[in-house]
């Protein structure tokens, strides 16, 4: 188990640096970059700027340093002083923004995965058990439904049902009045009031992808010979379920939360935009199409690093839960 | 004959038509499998639907995509009405648009006592077919070109929701082709190789897929799609969105094919052809490749809407493809605003589109994979 435990979190550890890696590349990519953009502005609104000003303004923010000189000195002031960088386009502290941010999107990421949890596991059971049964069929057809909508296209027609008979949009996840208040208890009743409405919106193709694995799965376990001979020495049909076969389907339930967590994260992000959430969803779209390059990387990064770590929980989970992995090795 | 076999298939055990069972041949085998899926066949037939009409979209749609007429801007649909007192007259009716005066935003009402004759092929704004064949003849259409014909509504400057729709089509539903294609050399060419080679250079590309995998796609999509020059040409933004999205998507299909290969591997008619000496081309490609392609078919079918959905997510949010293109989210992209869809909601019509087209290769897809093991 130890060394089980070992592999997978070097493993993660690594998983991690390629992200790194890779969330500042991607940022480097673009053609010019923030020094640019503000000598374009500065241009449009009063004129000239020098060539050397420019190229002063490189030297400070070190634009003009190979990739991975950048890249080694923005990963030592992440690791050794927790410094994301700075945002050129909101003038202030990157993490500021990604603290602020992103325990909102976590915190939405994890309501999205209990409700999927919630929703998929008596419908899979309730499917497989009644198989070929009316509410089997409404159940599958549901689930292809959930499936094919894109989620801000759901998020659209909500917003636009929303509006239509309540005569007010559900956006964001707070009422005006608390919107920029401190946290109370008063804000967390209105974020109860709020957050149902994107955590199905993003947790609806989830939940119908779990439904079908989870269906499938109990499918095979029915007809399996423990599952006959436990009917055969007479056990109750309810007691026979849940003691044997639903704990082995319960293992996709963990497992799948490997391919959830970066589909969810997708999901609330261009949610978000739609519904104009205070998490990293928004904030990571303007800095992409601003270049504010430090803050797009650091919120790749920790975006992708939190699914890393939900993915890293969700095989130990899966060790836990299933002898077979934990003494595979 | 096929009818026959598909009865053998339910009942009858005569031994005629199960020779004729023994004898067919492994496609045969699965067009009988996939036939009985009604579901999936009419999702086959709905789906072909939109590719003919994606490939000919020039005729199916009424005007071409930059005809506007702005006295006509936010128009409600028209319903298409095929007779008038009794009599076969199909026509549609005009619109009274008057202004409000407090808000001035254009209100519509129906105009019941103008018709617009509507036919089908009539003669309207004139195209080049494919950008080749110039024409214009168009599937139906108001029979005096230039009356207004609105059968989903116009967006903001007056242009026909349904005859945008049509065009797009062709973006959206190729984009998924184009991108599918190069996920599936990627995920073949590095799936294979896995899959044959094993050992430490399977170890590797493994761990790059389960690296790749576990990065969410939307905000890379995004940040490589930001990446892209606002004044690229349309074509080259076309190929390059494509290429963004089949990125990550490779993953998926690499690991199916790996699977594949390595369940292959340990066949007896793999090991004779290797035996008999020979080349690892040919082994691939006449011996292994045939037996797993049905199953590659059936992945690519549930691949595709996942690119569909994809690049209909970047260009609702303006990082994909951009006008004068229009796909599906291109044309989204006006219902970003609340104030927008409640005012026309008709505008979110390229949602429907997109949804029936995932749900129906979804179904397609589901089909054929239960029909690509028929044995």
């Amino acid at each position: 188990m130890w060394k089980y435990l070992l592999r997978r979190s070097a493993y993660a550890l690594f998983t991690v640096w390629v992200i790194s890696l890779i969330s500042f590349a991607v940022i480097q990519l673009p053609p010019g970059d923030y020094v640019s953009d503000l000598v374009n502005d500065l241009r449009a609104q009063a004129g000239e700027v020098s060539p050397e000003w420019e190229q002063r303004m490189r030297e400070i923010y070190g634009f003009d340093d190979p990739f991975l000189v950048q890249y080694f000195k923005w990963m030592r002031n992440i690791l050794t002083k927790g410094q994301f960088g700075y945002s050129f386009y909101y003038k202030r502290d990157a993490v500021e923004m990604i603290t602020e941010r992103l325990p909102m999107s976590f915190a939405l990421s994890f309501l999205s995965t209990m409700f999927v949890w919630v929703v998929a596991l008596p419908i899979g059971f309730y499917s497989a058990v009644h198989k070929y049964s009316i509410a089997d069929y409404f159940a599958s057809f549901m689930g292809f439904f959930g499936m094919a909508i894109p989620n801000f296209l759901l998020a659209l027609i909500v917003l636009y049902l929303t509006y239509k008979y309540m005569g007010q949009a559900v956006i964001g996840l707070f009422s005006a009045e608390y919107a920029s208040a401190a946290w109370s208890w008063g804000k967390l009743l209105d974020l109860m009031k709020h957050v149902w409405v994107p955590m199905v919106i993003i947790g609806i193709s989830s939940t119908a992808g779990l439904i079908r694995t989870m269906r499938a799965n109990l499918l095979d376990e029915l007809n399996k010979p423990y599952v006959e001979t436990a009917r055969a020495k007479g056990l109750s049909e309810t007691r026979l379920l849940i003691k044997y076969p639903l704990r082995h389907a319960l293992n996709p339930f963990v497992s799948t939360l490997g391919w959830m967590l970066p589909s969810l994260v997708s999901g609330e992000t261009i949610v978000s935009m739609v519904l104009n959430l205070p998490t990293s969803g928004p904030i990571l779209y303007r800095a992409l199409i601003q270049q504010d390059q430090y803050v797009a990387a650091g919120f790749i990064l920790m975006l992708s690093t939190l699914t890393v770590v939900g993915t890293f929980i969700s095989d130990l989970l899966l060790a836990w839960v299933d002898p077979r992995i934990r003494l595979q090795q | 004959m096929e009818h026959t076999a598909n009865d053998t298939l339910d009942f009858h055990e005569t031994t005629e038509e199960s020779l004729k069972l023994e004898v067919a041949s492994q496609w045969q085998l699965m067009w009988w499998k996939f036939r009985k899926h009604k579901l999936a066949v009419i999702s086959g037939i709905i789906v072909i639907l939109f590719y003919v009409v994606a490939l000919f979209c020039e005729f199916f749609s009424p005007t071409v995509p930059t005809t506007y007429l702005d006295v006509y801007a936010t128009a409600p649909p028209q319903r298409l009405r095929l007779f008038l007192d009794g009599k076969w007259f199909p026509h549609v009716t005009g619109y009274r648009g008057e202004r409000d005066p407090v808000s001035f935003r254009k209100t519509w009402e129906i105009d019941y006592s103008t018709y617009i004759p509507v036919g089908l092929f009539v003669h309207g704004d004139p195209y080049k077919l494919w950008g080749l064949i110039p024409g214009d003849l168009h599937l139906i259409g108001p029979k005096n070109p230039g009356d207004p014909f609105y059968l989903m509504g116009a967006d903001m400057i007056g242009r026909d929701v349904f005859g945008r729709l049509i065009y797009s089509s062709r973006i959206s539903l190729t984009v998924g082709l184009v991108g599918m294609v190069i996920s599936l050399s990627f995920g073949i060419l590095l799936g294979g190789i896995s899959g044959l080679v094993g050992g430490a250079v399977d170890n590797i590309i493994q761990r790059i897929i389960e690296i790749l995998m576990s990065i969410p796609t939307l905000p890379v999509w995004l940040s490589l799609a930001a990446v892209v020059p606002i004044d690229w040409p349309a074509l080259r933004v076309y190929f390059m969105i494509s290429i963004i999205l089949s990125l990550i998507s490779w993953t998926g299909m690499a690991r199916v094919v790996r699977s594949k290969f390595l369940a292959l591997r340990e066949e007896d008619f793999v090991m004779a052809a290797m035996l008999d000496g020979c080349s690892r081309g040919r082994l691939i490609m006449r011996h292994m490749l045939p037996s797993f392609l049905s199953h590659i078919i059936a992945s690519i079918t549930l691949w595709i809407p996942g690119l569909i959905l994809g690049e209909t997510a970047l260009s609702f949010l303006g990082l994909g493809l951009r006008p004068p293109v229009v796909s599906w989210g291109v044309m989204l992209q006006d219902t970003q605003k609340v104030a927008v869809i409640a005012r026309y909601p008709w505008l979110l019509a390229p949602g429907g589109a997109v949804f029936i087209i995932v749900l129906t290769l979804n179904f397609l897809g589901d089909g054929l994979r239960d029909a690509a093991d028929p044995y």
